[in-house]
């Protein structure tokens, strides 16, 4: 009798089901009104190469460093991170959720990483992931980025 | 943040204009419930009356790019099917299955609407007399019944025998289509 095992990879419709509204929250943050083709890039891009998976793991912070490069793209931006040496500056969520607002005044790598860390929760290998960057570097945009939304509350 | 349905059917319709998906599907309401339906670029591959698992197996069998999208032709098809005005379906098919099954399945193709036969003789008509076990077997796991009329096999004796869809299902698609039922 033949086994039917559950693919790795889901289908594409869960995956898109599952992450598509956050995706689009995320991009909305990044860049306002012109995040709706940012959306539908991002989606088009993940299915461009869903088929050559090798597995399924990450695949929400796979969909998120998608987006991150579509909105660097548009904002015809380099992810810039600043430099180390600044003590780490943290956030509780519910702080997060009175500073939010001021976050469209960070530069667009700082709030790509304030947003994903505290906004989405994504731990910082994976905002790395996003940001094409080293681990640290990516605790340092969002460090700076939490000190600039200090500033400017 | 939610997606509008606007801006959900766009990305479906870009995905597909792309060629990016491997196998859409969609769940269509029917006089005998919900069916749920697929198709590849090269024709209907699915229909089935329980959707539960369907887009694992469809991903298994055609890739992982699953996409639900209307299938308008198949949509149209059933519909004028379900409502008496069709009797044979003109839609491209895409069958992948091993040898035999597909045999027995082109045979199956061959039954009128209106009409039944039974598992030895479509067994028979293959060339394999003494297989109709086998080919009931294949009837049970017809990859796109009602189109596929695997409705009109019975047993030797005129039972209904078995059907994916429910015994209750096999008898209406046989009255829908007027079949004498011994």
């Amino acid at each position: 009798m033949m086994e039917v095992m559950a693919p790795e990879i889901p289908p594409f419709e869960r995956f898109y089901l599952e992450h598509r509204d956050e995706v689009l929250g995320y991009l909305r943050r990044l860049l306002g009104q012109r995040a709706e083709d940012a959306w539908q890039e991002t989606f088009l891009r993940a299915l461009r190469a869903y088929n050559r998976l090798q597995h399924a793991r990450n695949l929400r912070s796979w969909v998120f460093t998608i987006a991150t490069n579509v909105a660097m793209d548009e904002l015809r931006v380099k992810p810039h991170l600043p430099a180390d040496g600044a003590p780490a500056a943290e956030l509780r969520r519910d702080a997060f959720r009175e500073l939010e607002h001021l976050t469209d005044d960070l530069p667009p790598t700082e709030r790509a990483a304030v947003v994903l860390r505290y906004g989405y929760d994504l731990p910082y290998t994976q905002i790395a992931d996003a940001l094409g960057s080293s681990e640290e570097a990516a605790r340092a945009a969002a460090s700076s980025g939490v000190r600039r939304l200090r500033r400017n509350q | 943040m939610n997606v509008t349905p606007d801006l959900d059917a766009r990305f479906r319709e870009a995905a597909l204009r792309e060629g990016l998906v491997d196998v859409r599907f969609d769940v269509l309401d029917s006089p005998i419930g919900d069916l749920f339906v697929a198709a590849t670029e090269r024709g209907l591959c699915r229909i089935s009356f329980w959707p539960e698992g369907m887009e694992d197996s469809l991903a298994l069998t055609f890739g992982p790019r699953v996409l639900r999208a209307p299938l308008d032709d198949v949509r149209r098809e059933l519909a004028e099917y379900f409502d008496g005005e069709r009797r044979e379906f003109d839609l491209p098919l895409d069958l992948r299955v091993a040898p035999f099954p597909a045999e027995v399945l082109a045979e199956l193709a061959r039954v009128p609407y209106g009409r039944t036969d039974t598992y030895g003789a479509l067994a028979a008509k293959v060339g394999r007399p003494k297989a109709a076990r086998a080919v009931g077997t294949v009837m049970n796991r017809n990859p796109i019944p009602i189109v596929l009329p695997c409705h009109r096999i019975l047993g030797a004796n005129g039972s209904l025998t078995g059907y994916a869809g429910g015994l209750d299902v096999k008898l209406r698609l046989l009255q829908h289509e007027g079949a004498m039922l011994a």
